[in-house]
């Protein structure tokens, strides 16, 4: 049975060769493409629930925890060692394969919608989109199914490439408004800001190898390994809390964590099933992810705590409340999401910060599909909306005049202010959009999202510290907070009448985009009733909670040595704590979806919001003098602008100067020490006129005069010497002059010269010292 | 005896050269054909070579010849390969085909001279990578300088007389206290075999009777000759000169073999000989690491104000030679702990990655200078404001710059990744700061490939009415450079063949240190 599970092998490779297809040779037919694309996909998806439930009813492996397959690839050599790649599943990486093909298939079928599939047969742009996200995928299932933290690392970076093609995929557009970035920078700049993170996880990693010689995890998560890690010292701490904090810097890099997040928001530039996909529900979800798979090495890291709260948990908090509240001034349909996934990941970065790793996984995988039902129901609003104004625009010009060339006017198809009623004209996307919104504020015992982030604040509350407090009621308010703006997101777009004239003419989308909102909203929905508590009043207990005991025996594999050691996660307690369950999180956790959701549905859903109307809260800020509050809430507080004049500015002005020092100064020497030498061979050549041929000329005279007066040397003689001392001085000087010239030959001459002439010298010089 | 193969590949390209002189100068095709024929022949040869040298025995030389040579000095003909050299010598090759078969269709004049000199130069590139000789090595190396300085000289831009002067005095300057150092060297031990000095210098340290003072010199002789070839900040100005100036063929080899000789002279003549005082200026004076750390971030800084394509990618090969440096050095900060087996595979992985960086960065520069050449000679022009959207005009352009771009700035799945990845492996063992410090140039090298090469030439708007005309790349340019992109691909996915032979090498190296 479990030699079911080497099937992991093929899953990553189905879309790598879909990917290769299409680039090579199908990319001229477009029906071709993406039918191998969602072949290869779906095919991965048909081996990832037969690994699936081969792992879940063996439990994986037959008995144990993880199960590596015997086939191997030698890869990599380093002096005696050689490290092998491998198949690794245990249930981290199980639930995985069960959300990650699922996930992709329903996107990449509603993205043949989405692209205009069939519109413009001449477009080579729609294959290179699918070949992108077959790449993508690839990235994905490769980093999840291999046994080692490289691969995982290398296939992290091949799905942020992927991210950075796909943001950039319209690079040519452009804005009316200059300060709104356009999709090329947007691209740049997630890569870039990514990549820092991803800089953070490389040193972790080659810290992490050179001390422990693999990367495979069995060896890096073995007892002895992480005895070692915690022993030894390392620039001030311990070599476990080094390598666990720049891993955690490549979390914080590709899932937007504060102060890393800004990349994210503007990754909306790319196509909406990029942004569900890779912004929502895989890549970004690849950080937190991280932490999961190398849960190990956090638990055993010495404690670092500010202000009471462990490092983890502490950026988790500050991104998960920050972001909700900045999601509240966002008028971008996508926008909001955006801000929605980074408070998300926070959540989950905080349930991993506190040790609530079960919880953590949990929330990852529901969330996984209610941001990615989220998304596509916004794209399907967008694409509706842009269908809307074309069709608006050209009735508009229709009787005027046939110009085919008319430009038309740019409209923002995104901006929620735009929209309004189209409850009525987009259905199904309304019932999508109500599936997916509902389980991001956490309404009560039907969706998923509630039982995740129930178990996350469960967990946060029986933690005994009072500073978990803090974490728990920082939670809390951001739960109560997300619920408020979905709330306002769901009035705003589908409730009151339609403010323009695009949104009384958006249309319902294609089915082939709107059935996977369908099978989304399902996942959305039930996913959660895999992980009820079981101490849950009246329901608990009907259905096991499945969930936690699967993926807790992830940490129980990686830890069996150390036994009943208190779990620390950069310093703290945690899940062994959660016997005694309390009421109080989950009355709190109740009352924040309900009071946040009806609290939006009073500002904005009772009265909708009027054409030209200014946002209820900013109104009611402005009234208060908090105007400026919201101003800078809808600026994203300001970071991107504070990160242009310090570190973009520093680094450009750092490289200019750079550059100014290397062609003035470096350079400058160098051609300051030609100068000198053309110098000095002009004082040669001036010694060598002037005092050489005087001195030869004087020695001649003196050499005349002492042979006349003293008649003791022969005439010709000295004559003769004097003349060769002349002659063999005027042949150097006629030598080196030649410097000048350029000539090859001379260089070549004088450096055979100089050879010979040192061998003889040192010949010689070392022949007399051996005979003395 | 058996086949002297590696005699016959070091003159085989001599042949060439010499068949060459005799056909007449108008008869340009032939010219082209027997020169490129020749250079082809020496990609089989190698490639045989590698495939015997490969397997457990690359750790040590391999089909070895020895030739009394002048024997009054005890000078050999001495010919080795191993693991280190072999892949090296089929690099040689292969850029060298390339570059010929690239030439073909764009160089028009003195077609005889250049193919000629170009033979010439490949003689020289494999004779330093074979040579075991002191002197031989030597007089390799600066045969290799003459053809390049013309090259630069008489096929080359506006300034090349000043480039090409440059490069050939500097250079010159460097291996003259070389060659001081060499004859001290055979004053001390008798013997001018890179073998043999290696071992005496494992006994005990040369000039050791001597003064300090001697050996350090002598060290930095060996040090700074190679470092100038690598180059090495700050020994590297010579370089954006020479390469802005040098015809595309002139910059891939330039950039491809020559930069790599200066390297592999560090590890294979520097190294064994001074471990020591390599040591003792990794670690305790930490020179070296400040150089390599200068080269990398600064080197990238200044690649990131560059606006002249050429000397963008030119100053980027001065950022990625770093690394060699930086491997190099951690191996030999990696000096008192050789015997532990971890250290050892930490050690080796510096060295490993080093060596890995020479061979990735002669095929990824290799075919970025081939890209720059290609638009160049489309559109006049390298100056990155000029472009803009070209991504719709040429997308196989774009797409082959895409994957060496990514590859260039070290994206894991592309060759260029391995490098960094081992050298940083090593160096964060014995030299954590520097390679802490030096990995900020990952971002600016990150930055520079995708907002000053892709978003400048190949996104936004496009200027139909100034590049509509643009052709796409013609067939003989997709020869050129697929060899490339494959092995770039391949090495990205599949290391292990290279890394192993590598490995091999250099850890017997390694054993073989004090």
């Amino acid at each position: 049975m479990s030699t079911l599970l080497n099937l992991a092998w093929f899953i990553p490779v189905l879309p790598f060769l879909a990917f290769v297809a299409v680039a090579l040779f199908a990319y001229k037919s477009q029906k071709l493409s993406h039918s191998l694309v969602i072949g290869g996909i779906a095919a991965a998806l048909v081996l990832a629930q037969i690994v699936f439930w081969t792992a879940v009813l063996l439990p994986v492996g037959g008995g144990e925890h993880a199960y590596q397959s015997h086939v191997s690839i030698p890869w990599l050599p380093a002096g005696r060692e050689f490290a092998e790649i491998s198949i690794w599943i245990d249930p981290a990486t199980t639930v995985m394969l069960f959300m990650v093909p699922m996930v992709c298939l329903m996107i990449f079928i509603y993205s043949v919608g989405y692209m205009n599939f069939g519109t413009d047969e001449e477009d080579p742009r729609y294959s290179r989109f699918f070949a992108y996200i077959a790449l993508f995928a690839t990235g994905m299932l490769g980093m999840v199914v291999f046994n080692n933290l490289l691969t995982f690392f290398i296939f992290w970076e091949i799905m942020g490439t992927c991210s950075y093609l796909l943001i950039g995929f319209w690079y040519e557009k452009k804005y009316p408004d200059p300060n709104k970035i356009t999709p090329k920078q947007a691209g740049l700049k997630a890569f870039l800001v990514t990549k820092v993170g991803d800089l953070f996880f490389m040193m972790g990693l080659v810290l992490l190898y050179s001390q422990v010689g693999s990367l495979a995890y069995e060896d890096i998560f073995a007892a002895e390994t992480l005895h070692h890690l915690v022993e030894t010292p390392f620039l001030g701490t311990t070599m476990a809390t080094a390598v666990a904090l720049l891993l955690f810097g490549g979390t914080v890099g590709k899932s937007a964590q504060f102060p890393l997040h800004v990349w994210l928001p503007d990754a909306m530039e790319g196509p909406t099933p990029v942004s569900a996909l890779i912004h929502a529900a895989t890549m970004v979800s690849a950080g937190v992810f991280l932490v999961v798979r190398a849960f190990p090495i956090f638990q055993v890291a010495a404690p670092v705590m500010v202000g009471g709260i462990p490092f983890v948990a502490l950026i988790g908090v500050i991104t998960a409340l920050g972001a909700s509240f900045i999601a509240i001034a966002q008028d971008d349909v996508k926008g909001v999401l955006a801000f929605s996934t980074i408070s998300q990941l926070g959540y989950m970065v905080a349930a991993l910060g506190i040790g609530a790793y079960v919880a953590g996984t949990f929330h990852l995988i529901t969330h996984a599909f209610f941001k990615a039902l989220l998304f596509l129901s916004s794209g399907s609003v967008i694409h509706g909306m842009e269908h809307g104004h074309h069709h608006a625009h050209a009735h508009a010009h229709h009787d005027a005049h046939h110009d085919d060339h008319h430009e038309e006017p740019w409209f923002n198809a995104n901006d929620m202010m735009n929209m309004g009623g189209l409850r009525t004209r987009m259905p199904r996307t309304f019932w999508a959009f109500l599936a997916g919104g509902l389980a991001l504020s956490g309404f009560p015992l039907i969706t998923s999202g509630f039982w995740s982030k129930d178990e996350i604040l469960a967990q946060a509350y029986t933690l005994e510290h009072g500073a978990f407090q803090a974490v728990f009621w920082i939670l809390a308010a951001a739960a109560a907070i997300t619920a408020f703006y979905t709330a306002r997101q769901l009035c705003l777009t589908f409730l009151g009448e339609p403010r323009t004239e695009a949104a009384r003419h958006a249309p319902e989308s294609v089915p082939s985009m709107t059935t996977p909102l369908l099978i989304l909203a399902f996942f959305a929905i039930t996913l959660g009733w895999a992980g009820i508590p079981e101490e849950f009043p009246i329901i608990g207990g009907i259905i096991p909670n499945w969930f936690h005991h699967f993926v807790q025996s992830t940490i129980e594999a990686g830890h069996g040595a150390e036994g009943h050691t208190a779990l620390r996660v950069l310093g703290h307690l945690s899940e062994g704590a959660e016997a005694t369950h309390s009421n109080v999180p989950l009355f709190v956790g109740l009352s924040v979806a309900l009071g946040g959701l009806g609290a939006g549905w009073l500002v904005y859903g009772w009265k909708p919001l009027k054409a030209g109307e200014m946002d209820r809260v900013e109104a009611a800020l402005r009234k208060i003098g908090l105007g400026w509050l919201y101003k800078a809430l809808e600026n994203r507080l300001y970071f991107d602008t504070l990160y242009r004049w310090t570190i973009i500015q520093g680094t450009l002005l750092w490289a200019d100067g750079s550059y100014w020092f290397d062609s003035h100064i470096v350079d400058g020497a160098i051609n300051g020490a030609a100068w000198v030498g053309r110098n000095l061979s002009a004082i040669a050549s001036w010694l060598d006129a002037n005092i050489v041929d005087a001195f030869v000329n004087l020695v001649g005279r003196v050499g005349r005069v002492v042979s006349e007066f003293g008649d003791v040397f022969d005439l010709k003689v000295v004559d003769g010497l004097v003349n060769g001392v002349g002659v063999l001085i005027k042949a150097l000087g006629d030598l080196f002059r030649p410097i000048q010239t350029g000539r090859v030959q001379d260089y070549l001459l004088m450096a055979s010269v100089t050879m010979l002439a040192l061998m003889t010298v040192f010949f010689v010089a070392v022949q007399i010292l051996q005979i003395w | 005896m058996s086949f002297p193969i590696l005699t016959v590949t070091l003159f085989l390209p001599l042949v060439g050269a010499l068949l060459i002189l005799v056909i007449p100068r108008e008869d340009e095709n032939t010219i082209r054909r027997v020169g490129t024929a020749f250079a082809f022949l020496t990609i089989i040869l190698t490639a045989i070579i590698w495939v015997v040298v490969a397997g457990e025995g690359a750790g040590a030389m391999q089909l070895a010849e020895e030739h009394e040579w002048i024997s009054i000095f005890n000078i050999y003909y001495r010919l080795g390969v191993d693991g280190l050299s072999a892949p090296m010598l089929f690099l040689t090759a292969l850029l060298t085909t390339l570059s010929l078969f690239y030439s073909a269709r764009t160089i028009t004049m003195r077609v005889k001279e250049y193919y000629f000199l170009f033979l010439l130069l490949e003689m020289g590139m494999i004779g330093v990578f074979t040579s075991m000789d002191l002197v031989l090595f030597y007089v390799f190396w600066e045969i290799g300088l003459v053809p390049m300085f013309l090259l630069i000289g008489v096929w080359g831009g506006d300034r090349r007389e000043y480039a090409a002067i440059k490069f050939f005095l500097y250079t010159l300057a460097g291996s003259v206290a070389m060659l001081l150092a060499i004859l001290g060297i055979y004053f001390e031990t008798g013997s001018f075999s890179i073998i043999e000095i290696g071992q005496y210098a494992a006994q005990q340290p040369l000039f050791g009777d001597l003064p300090a003072a001697v050996s350090i010199a002598a060290f930095w002789a060996f040090f700074i000759a190679f470092a100038i070839k690598v180059p090495s900040f700050p020994f590297h100005t010579w370089l954006p000169d020479a390469h802005t100036q040098a015809p595309t063929s002139g910059s891939v080899i330039l950039a491809g073999i020559l930069l790599k000789l200066g390297a592999y002279g560090l590890i294979r003549v520097t190294l064994p000989f001074f471990p020591r005082e390599f040591y003792r200026f990794s670690v305790e004076i930490p020179i070296i690491p400040i150089l390599a750390i200068m080269s990398i971030v600064y080197g990238a800084l200044v690649c990131m104000a560059q606006w002249d394509l050429k000397k963008l990618i030119a100053y980027s090969s001065v950022a990625h030679m770093g690394y060699v440096t930086m491997g190099i050095c951690a191996a030999a900060a990696a000096l008192p702990y050789l015997g532990n087996d971890l250290d050892l595979a930490a050690a080796a992985s510096g060295l490993t990655g080093a060596a890995m960086q020479m061979f990735a960065h002669g095929i990824i520069t290799g075919g970025l200078f081939f890209l720059v050449g290609i638009i160049y000679e489309r559109a006049h022009t390298r100056d990155l404001k000029a472009f803009g959207g070209l991504a719709s005009q040429i997308p196989y352009y774009y797409g082959i710059m895409m994957v060496t771009g990514f590859a260039s700035l070290g994206l894991p799945g592309l060759a260029g990744f391995w490098s960094e990845f081992f050298v940083f492996r090593g160096a964060v063992r014995f030299i954590p700061v520097a390679a802490f410090i030096s990995v900020l140039g990952v971002v600016f090298t990150a930055a520079y490939i995708l907002w000053k090469i892709i978003q400048h030439v190949f996104l936004g708007d496009l200027d139909k009415e100034k590049w509509g005309h643009l052709p796409d790349m013609l067939w003989w340019e997709k020869v050129t450079m697929w060899p490339l992109v494959l092995t770039m691909v391949f090495l990205g996915f599949y290391p292990t063949p290279l890394l192993n032979s590598f490995n091999l090498a250099l850890t017997s190296l390694l054993n073989g240190l004090p």
